[in-house]
């Protein structure tokens, strides 16, 4: 490497031989991590791997069973995340853990609110502060209004720059891209790379192998709580880096064949058709259709309205005017469960607060929209819930203790097959997927894929709604690309490229040639 | 589970302690239960005679009634404050319709109840107000409007099949011991094998996504108080016919409170999801067994009541524990 300092630097925070032991499982068995200054630290592995576990125990949220934690040169101990934080450890995690009806500036000094003489909290010089570091940062956000009011991506980014506030000399990122849009992406890698010149460690954890090569120096790999490889990114390609996390070569390749795909398409009547749909100031004329056995991918920016358009179809974000038509009919009162009636089946974008019932088995979340056909004369049928149930945590492959699991204790994967599990045992003729395979790991990433496959194949109609442009690229057979509400290009057969998405979703409105053809 | 020998010591006792607040969490209402029998029967023989019991188990079914209503409005993390005076308006109507058979007396007056709750469930689910200031606003009307139809009497029941509710029985157990048994294998058959029952839960533990889901959440709120409505009146029938006449000041008095005493000292979580019927039975009769031995051993209803209140607290707190994988 031309820095040789780099590799030299000295370390500043390490677990030496670190192991975790939950009821049953053990969770990290003899892991060793070293982060040294300036470096960006990949911290990858599938679920269940132990990555979060190990995050865990950096920030004193978990007491380590074995092992040491070494920071700056020093055994320590985090009692709690309030210790490690005060070391300079600072997280941002997958699923923010801010206050979401507070405001960003109060968020931004939360706990650390700085004081009048009178020690009351001085709300002027905490707006003042909080957005000039926002500023500092390139980060638009208004710091006054209460943070769930701002978009995921800004949210997030505030995130960020609380971290950098604190004067952390670690920071941990846990896949703190998940939910950002590509310029927002852009800044913070910008933030990454000022971080890195202040000698500061970052701890990067994520699944998108791009953003992994683009920013990382270093790279450990856990797999089932043990650390399998660790060495600078550049030495190991990726498709050793992911036979490395999967433990197995891969069953199937991410790029499936677009030529043999398209005879399955017949060229039928739409399956799902929207007509000029309006909702509010989010939807604008939206028509597209979706045929029997076809994917096609909503493409655009957050807020460009493709959760609203999902939304629409199951009836669950109010249209203003327009239609929305499964096999030809307009759904009789719009709500969801007439839609799911008429068909439609949708596995929303936030799963944790739209999807799961966290504190409901297994059994109970795969059955839930299904009931009415379950039952008679409202009656639970107990024998044909358990019949659906166990065919479809066979089929999806289920990683679970049984069926009476509480599905809020599962891994990110499980639970998103949980609710592949409750669309598909309706046996749906459209289904929406909105963010599929978000916050999952690598290998529940295929099956997810390979599921979308299998059931276009089956005649399914598929509308698919990913931020990876790589999925979206590769599963859809047509791509409506959506801007403010508006659709501003389609797809099609050849034009559809990573680079010709990309162009489609940062152009100008398009002339309206385009968007007739939906 | 895997045998623990290859475990690190500090690890072991930290699980097992997290498993033993779980495993209080949700058996401690029972072993409280067996504990104040077992201290009754060791130091206070005479109380535990068949006929006292007996005196015992009557005197809970008014609550148990209620409270299966209550745990079904916090299963959907709701909270019904009017039932105590659902209670007393049942029985003002009682007299109100005395001119009539008892059996359509009984049945108007359960009516009544579940279309309170109807106003209940309106307000909660299609209006969206909080479900503990929606249901206040029956607290003060229901009571009132009792006081009104009564005019501050307290007239006597004269009517044999509404005083047969309480003076009956069937094979030596009294009639009010049976009716509250069927209300609790109702109720319970109903969370468990029901569709409604599933929904009730999947509301309550996450409401948008059973929306999203075709789970009819405004219905199914609404189905739930109306039973917490219709249940609470028919509690008011069993205290009317036990009184032998209907007050509209005393009548139900505070029965929100020991309904929700109840539901949550037998393990069923506040933000809902989760209905523990038997749990529910159990600590009713935990809090009237306690409050008796208590008055039994000539301790004033002020030290009774502060007993109960560490009661409340100590089942809150093992509440707290999350079941953590």
């Amino acid at each position: 490497m031309s820095e040789p300092t780099r590799v030299e630097s000295a370390p500043v925070l390490e677990a030496r031989g670190v192991s975790k032991e939950f009821p049953g499982v053990k969770a990290l068995g003899d892991v060793s991590l070293t982060v040294r200054e300036g470096e960006v630290h990949a911290l990858v592995g599938e679920n269940g791997a132990g990555k979060s576990t190990l995050v865990k125990i950096l920030t004193g949220v978990y007491q380590l069973d074995g092992g040491e934690l070494w920071h700056r040169g020093a055994s320590v101990t985090f009692a709690n995340p309030r210790a490690a934080q005060a070391a300079g450890i600072s997280t941002i995690y997958q699923e923010l853990d801010l206050v979401p009806m507070q405001s960003a500036a109060r968020n931004l000094y939360l706990g650390r609110e700085p004081r009048t003489r009178f020690g009351l909290v001085d709300f002027a010089k905490m707006r003042r502060d909080a957005r000039a570091l926002l500023e500092n940062y390139q980060i638009h956000a208004d710091v006054d209004v209460p943070l769930n009011t701002l978009g995921l991506g800004t949210q997030q980014m505030v995130s960020v720059a609380r971290a950098v506030a604190l004067n952390a000399n670690v920071v941990i990122m846990d896949e703190p891209t998940s939910s950002l849009e590509s310029r927002e992406v852009e800044t913070l890698f910008r933030i990454i790379k000022r971080l890195k010149a202040q000698g500061v460690a970052i701890i990067y954890v994520s699944h998108r192998l791009d953003e992994l090569y683009r920013i990382c120096d270093t790279v450990t790999v856990l797999r089932d709580g043990k650390l399998v490889h660790t060495g600078p990114m550049t030495d190991l390609p990726r498709v050793d880096l992911v036979s490395t996390m999967l433990g197995r070569e891969l069953q199937k390749s991410m790029h499936r064949s677009r030529t043999g795909d398209r005879t399955r398409i017949f060229d039928s009547e739409p399956v799902l058709e929207l007509r000029q749909v309006s909702s509010r100031n989010r939807l604008h004329d939206v028509s597209l259709s979706v045929r029997r056995g076809e994917v096609v991918g909503l493409g655009g920016l957050l807020g460009a309205g493709r959760s609203e358009t999902g939304m629409a179809v199951l009836g669950a974000q109010e249209i203003d005017s327009g239609a929305v038509l499964i096999d030809g009919q307009t759904i009789r009162n719009n709500s969801p469960s007439a839609a799911i009636e008429a068909g439609v089946a949708l596995l929303p974008e936030d799963r944790k607060l739209e999807g799961i019932l966290p504190n409901l088995s297994i059994r109970d979340n795969i059955a839930i929209a299904a009931l009415p056909r379950l039952s008679r004369a409202g009656l639970v049928s107990e024998k044909r819930v358990n019949e659906i149930v166990d065919r479809f945590m066979e089929r999806l492959h289920i990683r679970a203790t049984g069926p009476g699991q509480k599905v809020g204790t599962l891994s990110g994967g499980n639970q998103q097959k949980v609710m592949l599990a409750r669309w598909l045992c309706l046996n749906p003729k459209v289904l929406i997927l909105d963010e599929p395979t978000r916050g999952i790991d690598v290998g529940a990433k295929f099956e997810v894929r390979s599921t979308i496959d299998e059931l276009a194949h089956e005649g399914l109609a598929v509308l698919l709604i990913t931020s990876e442009t790589e999925e979206l690229v590769d599963e859809s057979d047509r791509i409506v690309v959506l801007k403010e509400g508006q659709i501003v290009a389609v797809l099609d057969g050849d034009e559809i490229t990573e680079h010709d998405l990309v162009k489609a979703i940062a152009a100008i409105p398009a002339p309206e040639a385009e968007s007739n053809r939906g | 589970m895997a045998s623990p020998t290859a475990r690190v010591a500090g690890a072991v006792t930290r699980i097992d302690r997290a498993a033993a607040l779980r495993w209080t969490r949700d058996n401690g209402v029972y072993v409280a239960l067996v504990l104040i029998t077992a201290y009754n029967l060791l130091f206070t023989p005479r109380f535990i005679t068949l006929d006292n019991l007996n005196v015992q188990l009557v005197l809970v079914t008014r609550i148990v009634v209620v409270a299966l209503g209550m745990a079904m409005v916090i299963g959907t993390a709701g909270i019904d404050l009017s039932v105590g005076a659902v209670m007393a308006l049942s029985g003002a109507l009682l007299v109100q319709f005395s001119g009539l058979p008892g059996v359509a007396a009984i049945a108007l007056a359960l009516i009544v109840g579940g279309m309170v709750g109807l106003l209940n469930g309106f307000l909660v689910g299609y209006v969206g107000i909080q479900p503990i200031v929606a249901t206040l606003a029956f607290l003060f009307a229901g009571r009132s409007l009792a006081q009104l139809l009564l005019s501050g009497k307290n007239p006597s029941i004269h009517n044999e099949t509404i005083l047969g509710v309480a003076s009956g029985s069937i094979l030596g157990v009294n009639n009010l011991i049976i009716a509250a048994v069927v209300a609790v294998v109702l109720v319970s058959f109903m969370i468990r094998r029901t569709n409604f029952g599933r929904q009730l839960l999947a509301v309550g533990d996450n409401a948008r996504a059973s929306y999203l889901s075709g789970v009819p959440v405004r219905r199914t709120l609404i189905g739930v108080y109306v039973f917490s409505g219709a249940l609470a009146a028919w509690a008011g029938v069993m205290d009317t016919a036990s009184i032998t006449s209907a007050n509209a000041l005393s009548s139900g008095l505070n029965y929100e409170l020991f309904a929700i005493t109840a539901v949550v000292v037998g393990g069923t979580p506040l933000a809902g999801g989760r209905v523990r019927v038997v749990g529910t039975v159990a600590a009713a009769i935990l809090m009237q067994l306690l409050r008796s031995t208590l008055i039994f051993h000539s301790a004033t209803d002020a030290v009774s009541q502060m007993i109960t209140a560490v009661v409340i607290v100590a089942a809150v707190y093992i509440q707290r524990v999350k079941a953590r994988a």
